[in-house]
């Protein structure tokens, strides 16, 4: 046998470029001719355009368009919900808002132009807080429809009549039950409430966001975008612009990070598109970091109350959740993660009895979209922190109590989820026992009247989550195609998109595994919608899952073929043929044909047809209903993470000093690369628990910069002990699921409930800043209360 | 327009001669004048390393120092350190330990890397943290940069 190629570290095939500042990102990109485009802001959180002067931008030397929505009566509303113009008519909603924008012979004359126009604006009474949204005769943000409103361009026929707008302030709600509440509160020896507040973060890509859009003279459009979903964005742009979907070509330039951030198309790029179409220049724009900070999207902010029981033996009865999401002032998809907060309430520990109600509440804030983990961190923060509390009173310690409650393999939730493979008990066991949990939880808890003022805590959290695709969409499809050259030289065209996760690696590996080839034998094509075959984006922790078991579906095709001919050519049975290093093998050793020369052979006879298309959808199984019920991944990611911490009671610091992880990624596939996922995804964590904080008061950022936004940096990073549960999935390619999201969930709740071990506070709010940690010890914080004017 | 200035530099090892404006960044004179593009904009206010070059040997924000002022200097950006020895070392250290994901950040932590170990060739674990706590990642964890710049300071045979 050749030597397998699962399992082991294999380096990015991106990587050699990367670190020599090859890599040409769509920063780096030139377009001969390009203009360059800057956009107007609002500069109002909440206010009624009165009139846009664009005349003095226009005459200024080197400007080659000026638009605002007069311009574009076209325009159609993007988003989830589809309530958001791109440039605004009548109305500014919040400081992002786009109001007008420039297209320039530079960057430098587009910015003067900018400070050319004139605004004037009538202020609206801001709605700061979800609060004050849902708070009787609350001013609306979205009172009529937009695009059939005061500004009398708009009026014109033809013009779409863009959103219907809302008569509350209520963005989207979700309600799930299952059992009986009421039930399982009488059942209940022990009860639970607290309410839990998190707070806004934002992705801090390191390559900011950019756009470049060119229409030929046909009119189909070309554009080079950093989307996670390049496929049906295509029918968005169309949508938007009233063309064929045949007509717009997304080419994906190396994405410099993405974590959900470009799920969804944001105005900037409707905008660039509107200017090379009206200029009928290619157009080129690229945010400033600021910019990125005030006009990009944001992980949502939950106010989440939670009520959970559990009786004398520990089981669990019950949990009641209603939570508030500040949605910001339009829609995208943070409003849709109560879908994914639903499975952790329901289906991480077994609950008889759950009742669950969200709304995404319209403010006047910057808008929640996508964000590795997607609802999971605030779910399982509030989880986790509620078995802890549990497990205190019923008196068992923090293990025993998950473990008699925590899911095994074969289970179907009473949500429906189905979980065939599940190393959940062994994420338990193999964290607690590495980190030593039980011991040092117990030492730290008896030093709370230590006069030390440094304290040490330890803590623990799990977490649930998608782990063979999701299914979000009607399907979750993947294709590949796959071409085999005459000297064994495979290039791999797939759906799959490279956001620096490793996709292209892992489907090389994959592919390799099958044909018997070394990882040089293959070159990958995954970034041009003219070229690769159909997906549904880069999200959910998917790409593995999906785009693996198509790219393996596509070299057995090509390896069946192959030994097909072989056989016929050297007259023995298929059977006994496999491929190994580079050659057709007999019985597992005797070396047939070397495999390039046999493909020469073949392509030279017309014979070969080495071109193989494949797609993998997820299996069939039952859809969510209406009500939730269902399946919404062919398999699920568990996990479970120690957080050892240190902090200093006089100060309010907290230092996470170690993370031990036990991870069931079904199977390691490339071992270097889900560890950099992992550790990367615990630092991640990291921030969102105890540095980032992006301040919003009244509708305005006050941070929009590194500076003050405090990202993780090397000296603080934790030691990190990951270890690997390998549950062999049998839906997963070479028996894997997916990753990407998972580690990054549970570091708060565990750092929340490390926290209490050392410090007997338990705090919940985020983040733990020194000033919030200082004040919830020293009992000067007020802790969360519900009103939510519910 | 503000008058331009003359200026003259040595860049990865050639001799430049260039007019500049007056308010030009070194990173927009590299990127945009130069074509130079390894350098990368992270934040333009010196806060995440992204731009990192070498100016007289020392590591500099590239984005906080004007073009003017590289006037009779010796600049190395990316494109220089990755043909050195220590370079290539740095590069297949960073591949093989894994520490490039997205890699947006990637050549300003290579930049950053060349310089702290050619001052500190047996630099500590912390010293290595310390010594890239400039530079910004948001997709490693830092864990196997780290590890990278360790490496490729212990593999001093090449040099």
């Amino acid at each position: 046998m050749s030597e397998t190629l699962i399992g082991k570290r294999i380096p990015k095939l991106d990587a050699p470029d990367k670190a020599s500042g090859k890599t040409r990102y769509i920063h780096d990109l030139e377009v001969p001719g390009a203009l360059h485009a800057k956009i107007l802001r609002s500069a109002q959180v909440h206010a009624r355009i009165v009139s846009i002067d664009t005349s003095a931008a226009k005459a200024l030397a080197g400007v080659h368009a000026v638009i605002t929505a007069a311009d574009v009566p076209w325009q159609r509303p993007i988003g989830v919900a589809k309530d958001h113009l791109p440039l605004k008519t009548d109305r500014v909603r919040s400081l992002r808002d786009e109001v007008a924008a420039v297209a320039a012979d530079s960057e430098e004359i587009a910015e003067t132009a900018l400070r050319l126009i004139r605004v004037q604006y009538e202020p609206l009474p801001v709605v700061a807080t979800p609060d004050q949204a849902l708070a009787p005769g609350a001013p609306l943000i979205h009172p009529e429809p937009h695009g059939a409103d005061s500004s009398p361009h708009l009026k014109s026929a033809g013009a779409p009549v863009a959103f219907a707008g809302k008569p509350d302030n209520i963005a989207m709600t979700f309600e799930y039950a299952q059992g009986d509440v009421a039930k399982g509160e009488a059942e209940s020896d022990f009860v639970v409430e607290d309410v839990f507040k998190l707070h806004y973060v934002t992705h801090c890509c390191m390559g900011i966001s950019g756009v470049i859009a060119e229409f030929d003279p046909n009119g189909n459009l070309l554009l080079y975008s950093n989307t996670q979903v390049p496929f049906l964005h295509k029918r968005e742009f169309a949508e938007l612009l009233g063309i064929d979907p045949a007509r717009i070509r997304i080419i994906q330039p190396p994405i410099g990070g993405g974590f959900g951030s470009k799920l969804d198309i944001y105005p900037f790029e409707p905008i660039v598109i509107f200017l090379a179409k009206i200029t009928r220049r290619p157009v080129k724009m690229v945010f400033t970091r600021e910019e990125e900070f005030l006009a990009s999207p944001t992980r949502q902010p939950v106010l989440l109350k939670l009520r959970s029981g559990c009786r004398k033996d520990g089981a669990l009865t019950f949990r009641t959740v209603e939570t508030v999401h500040d949605n910001g002032a339009y829609t995208s998809w943070g409003a849709t993660t109560p879908f994914v907060m639903m499975q952790t309430i329901s289906s991480l520990y077994r609950v008889p009895h759950c009742q669950y109600l969200t709304r995404a509440v319209y403010t006047n804030n910057p808008y929640a979209g996508s964000f590795r983990g997607y609802g999971n961190l605030q779910a399982t923060f509030a989880v986790e922190a509620h078995m802890d509390k549990l497990a205190e009173a019923v008196g068992m310690d923090g293990l025993a109590f998950r473990l008699k409650n925590a899911q095994d393999p074969g289970e179907v939730t009473p949500q429906g989820m189905h979980f065939k493979s599940c190393g959940f008990k062994d994420c338990l066991a193999t964290a607690a026992a590495r980190s030593e949990f039980l011991r040092k939880q117990a030492e730290n808890r008896a030093r709370w009247k230590d006069p030390n003022p440094v304290k040490r805590g330890v803590g623990i959290a799990s977490m649930l989550h998608v782990g063979g695709g999701a299914k979000i969409y009607p399907s979750d499809g993947c294709g590949t195609i796959l071409k085999i050259d005459d000297f064994a030289h495979v290039t791999l065209m797939t759906g799959a998109s490279e956001i620096g996760q490793g996709s292209e690696t892992v489907l090389s590996q994959l592919v390799c595994e099958e044909l018997g080839l070394p990882l040089s034998a293959v070159t990958v094509v995954n970034n041009d919608t003219d070229i690769t075959p159909w997906d549904v984006g880069v999200h959910a922790s998917r790409t593995t899952f999906i785009a693996g078991n198509s790219a393996i579906g596509a070299a057995k095709k090509a390896k069946a073929k192959i030994l097909a001919a072989a056989a016929a050519k050297a007259g023995v049975p298929e059977n006994e043929l496999s491929l190994q290093s580079g050659y057709i093998v007999r019985s597992g050793k005797e070396k047939l044909f070397e495999l390039g020369k046999f493909l020469r052979g073949l392509h030279f006879s017309d014979r070969a047809e080495l071109v193989m298309t494949t797609f993998y959808y997820e299996p069939p199984s039952k859809h969510q209903d209406k009500g939730f019920k269902g399946d919404v991944s062919a398999a699920y990611a568990w996990a479970t993470q120690v957080c050892e911490i240190e902090v200093d009671t006089q100060t309010g610091i907290v230092r996470l000093l170690k993370v031990t992880g036990a991870h069931d990624v079904g199977r390691v596939l490339n071992r270097l690369g889900i560890e950099g996922q992992i550790e990367g995804g615990i630092v991640m964590g990291q921030g969102y628990a105890l540095t980032e904080d992006l301040m919003v008061e009244g509708g305005v950022v006050k941070n929009p910069n590194f500076r003050d936004y405090k990202l993780v940096t090397a000296p603080e990073i934790p030691e990190m002990d990951v270890s690997f549960i390998e549950t062999l999935d049998g839906e997963g390619p070479q028996g894997a699921k997916g990753v990407g999201e998972a580690p990054a969930i549970c570091i708060a709740a565990a750092v929340a409930n490390a926290i209490y071990n050392a410090t007997g506070t338990r705090i919940t709010a985020l983040p733990f800043t020194p000033e919030n940690v200082y004040r919830a010890l020293h009992g000067a914080a007020k802790a969360p209360a519900w009103s939510a004017a519910a | 327009m503000p008058a331009g200035c003359d200026i003259a530099f040595t860049l990865n090892g050639v001799k430049r001669e260039l007019n500049v404006p007056a308010g030009m960044s070194a990173l927009e004179m590299l990127r945009d004048k130069l074509g130079l593009t390894g350098t990368k904009y992270g934040c333009g206010e010196g806060e995440c390393g992204a731009c990192t070059i070498l100016v007289d040997g020392r590591s500099m924000n590239s984005c906080l120092l004007f073009a003017a002022d590289c006037d009779g200097r010796e600049l190395v950006t990316i494109e220089g350190v990755a043909t050195t020895p220590r370079g290539e070392r740095l590069r297949d250290a960073f591949v093989a330990n894994g520490a490039v994901q997205c890699g947006f950040c990637t050549p300003g932590l290579m930049v950053q890397a060349s310089s702290l170990i050619e001052r500190q060739p047996c630099a500590t674990e912390t010293e290595i943290r310390r010594g890239i706590e400039g530079n910004l990642c948001r997709c490693t964890g830092y864990r196997k940069i780290i590890d990278a710049i360790a490496t490729a300071a212990t593999e001093k045979s090449h040099e």
